[in-house]
């Protein structure tokens, strides 16, 4: 496929009504109470929307958050309503899976800045009739949990059981045993980072670049002017997702294979099969994901540092806490290292925490969460039933 | 005591090895920790004397394993473990962190064996230490008149292939505890069938007869209680 025909991809109506009136659970928020961002401004009014799976059991302490990565959203465990493709994370969640709906109550709500119902550059601004655009506040991941925070207030839920998510998602899980230890009893960061590194602060300017140098773009205007930064977030989505492979990985599914051809065509054509693939991969990514989120959403991991928070002493965050962790990193990933979990589980054990770390060796790299990852599952399944003994949650045997 | 901790275990159901029996010297150092206690054991395998102490002694237990195996298949038991090394990673924790740090029969595995127990004994308010005696008889006769490096059922490997770089005797180890200042509160020999050794007899008969010992300690300076 060519980068003429991405232009020519899906039209953004769907995506653009997804803001809005999304498919999906949503509470709404009205003035009387603001969501405080750590820009300085108070957020309102906002909604948020949000999937839920299982069931909540009487004594309210069966409830699992899991927080999605910067390009996933709340459709978890459902047929996508854009994609019409299956959720996310269907490998992880589902009835006798590591994280079982027939044990847990499970939430997942768009981030905030998000793009599929949950208040972002992409929803209707109250105040223009128009969508947000870059006239939305710069958001934090901190300013991501405070929202779930105010979900949970909403559906009566005091304490979660777990927390669990990767990369972002990791993010948003350690925000939240900063933010609110006496909320989270077990914490479970995938191929997370306590900071976003220079490198990664680096390949999301080059994403936002491809965006913004996109005419279309049209200064972040480009709803009013009827047009869609596509080729631009696209190249973004391609640089990127290079990032969230390893070179085995890549060298393993294409190597220097041609695509459909036996011949090089001494042309610019797609003549790599990895080159087709990631054409692929940033053309059904516009279908369904707003140029301007993904500028703030990339934004808001630059912006976290959790030590930066506590004078730079990261131990001095996990001081005391109460909540159990079980930190994951993967060999080949190279975007959240496992050096960076390793950090974390350094400044967990200073602090005092009960702490768990396993690296898991495969070559998918920083993908590999989202992936059919066996001891993955092995390892979140038994982490999560020594929690459920500890807290004495007498669930549904498996 | 041991007695009753070992129908705790059959009531546990836990702990047992292939051959459908419990390791004595894991019996010994459960036997040696307070109910309820805060333990960390370092170089914990597969989490075995973490499952043991967590069931039959309502131990809060953490464990630090080398092998990327280990540590998951511990973790997959909803064992708090994680991937580290004993010879760098103890540094990283706070004074008094735990009751008790538990080396089991990996002290002979370390690098640095004087900067593990020292660490160990910063950390924990207890330092417990199992490993195979180098002074027992059938090692010295593989030594003295065998003439070569000794195999046993305890230590199996070829001297090429050993992860045990620094071996000891039971005088050796009364040596580095004077060292690295820790007092001996209790010390236990067990023979080739796994029994302890009279405890009156003099440590010239443990260091010859014991096979493996296993040593309770705590600081010189009086920190501990």
């Amino acid at each position: 496929m060519t980068m003429a025909e991405i232009s020519a991809a899906l039209e953004p109506a769907d995506r653009a009504r997804e803001a809005d009136q999304p498919h999906s659970l949503v509470v709404r928020f009205g003035i009387d109470k603001p969501l405080r961002l750590d820009a300085g401004v108070d957020l309102a009014p906002f909604q948020i929307a949000y999937q839920t799976y299982g069931r909540l059991n009487a004594e309210r302490s069966n409830a699992v958050l899991l927080c999605h990565a910067l390009t996933g959203d709340q459709h978890v465990f459902n047929i996508h309503p854009v994609t019409q493709k299956p959720g996310w994370w269907e490998t992880m969640v589902g009835p006798g899976r590591p994280i079982d709906t027939e044990r847990y109550f499970v939430i997942c709500a768009n981030v905030i800045g998000g793009c599929m119902g949950t208040t972002g550059p992409a929803s209707t601004n109250p105040e223009t009739g128009m969508p947000w655009g870059l006239d939305f506040p710069v958001i934090t991941v901190r300013d991501m949990v405070r929202a779930q925070a105010m979900l949970l207030d909403h559906l009566g839920v005091e304490t979660l059981f777990a927390v669990v998510g990767g990369s972002l998602g990791g993010m948003q899980v350690l925000q939240w045993a900063v933010s609110y230890p006496q909320r989270v009893f077990a914490a479970l960061p995938i191929a997370a980072a306590t900071r976003h590194s220079a490198q990664n602060i680096a390949f999301h300017e080059v994403g936002r670049q491809a965006v913004m140098a996109d005419p279309d773009w049209q200064q972040g205007r480009y709803f009013a002017e009827g047009t869609n930064p596509r080729r631009g977030l696209a190249v973004a989505r391609m640089g990127a997702h290079i990032t969230y492979l390893s070179d085995a990985a890549l060298h393993r599914k294409f190597g220097r294979r041609f695509q459909n051809r036996d011949n090089p065509t001494f042309s610019f054509d797609a003549d790599f099969q990895v080159e087709s693939y990631l054409r692929h991969q940033g053309i059904t990514f516009v279908e369904r994901f707003d140029a301007n989120s993904y500028l703030y959403l990339t934004r808001a991991m630059d912006y976290f540092d959790i030590a930066a928070d506590f004078d730079g002493v990261l131990a001095n965050a996990f001081k005391d806490t109460p909540t159990r962790f079980c930190v994951i990193s993967f060999t080949s990933d190279w975007l959240f290292p496992t050096s960076d979990s390793r950090a974390i589980v350094h400044a967990l054990n200073a602090g005092r925490a009960r702490v768990s770390f396993a690296e898991i060796v495969t070559d998918k790299g920083h993908d590999a969460f989202l992936l059919d990852e066996p001891e993955l599952f092995a390892i979140v399944r038994g982490f999560l039933e020594g929690a459920e003994k500890a807290r004495g949650l007498e669930l549904a045997h498996r | 005591m041991l007695k009753t901790l070992k129908q705790d275990l059959t009531m546990a159901d836990t702990a047992r090895v292939p051959g459908g029996g419990t390791r004595v010297d894991l019996l010994l150092v459960a036997e040696m920790v307070e109910r309820g206690a805060r333990v960390l054991d370092v170089g914990c395998g597969d989490g075995e004397l973490l499952r043991l102490l967590a069931e039959a002694r309502d131990v809060d237990g953490r464990g630090i394993e080398l092998s990327r195996e280990g540590v998951n298949e511990g973790v997959a038991k909803g064992l708090a473990v994680i991937q580290g090394d004993a010879d760098t990673d103890l540094a990283d924790y706070p004074d008094d962190a735990f009751d008790y740090v538990i080396l089991s029969q990996t002290l002979q595995a370390t690098r640095q064996p004087r900067v593990v127990l020292e660490h160990m004994l910063r950390i924990g308010r207890h330092a417990i230490v199992s490993f195979p005696n180098f002074g027992h008889w059938k090692i010295r006769l593989q030594v003295g008149v065998g003439g070569h490096m000794p195999q046993t059922d305890n230590l199996p490997y070829s001297w090429w292939d050993t992860p045990n770089i620094h071996f000891c005797t039971i005088k050796d180890f009364r040596q580095l505890c004077d060292v690295a200042g820790a007092s001996i509160e209790r010390a236990v020999a067990l023979n080739a069938w796994g029994r302890a050794l009279r405890f009156n007899a003099p440590w010239w008969f443990w260091n010859l007869m014991g096979e493996q010992a296993v040593f309770l300690l705590s600081r010189q300076d009086g920190r501990a209680s």
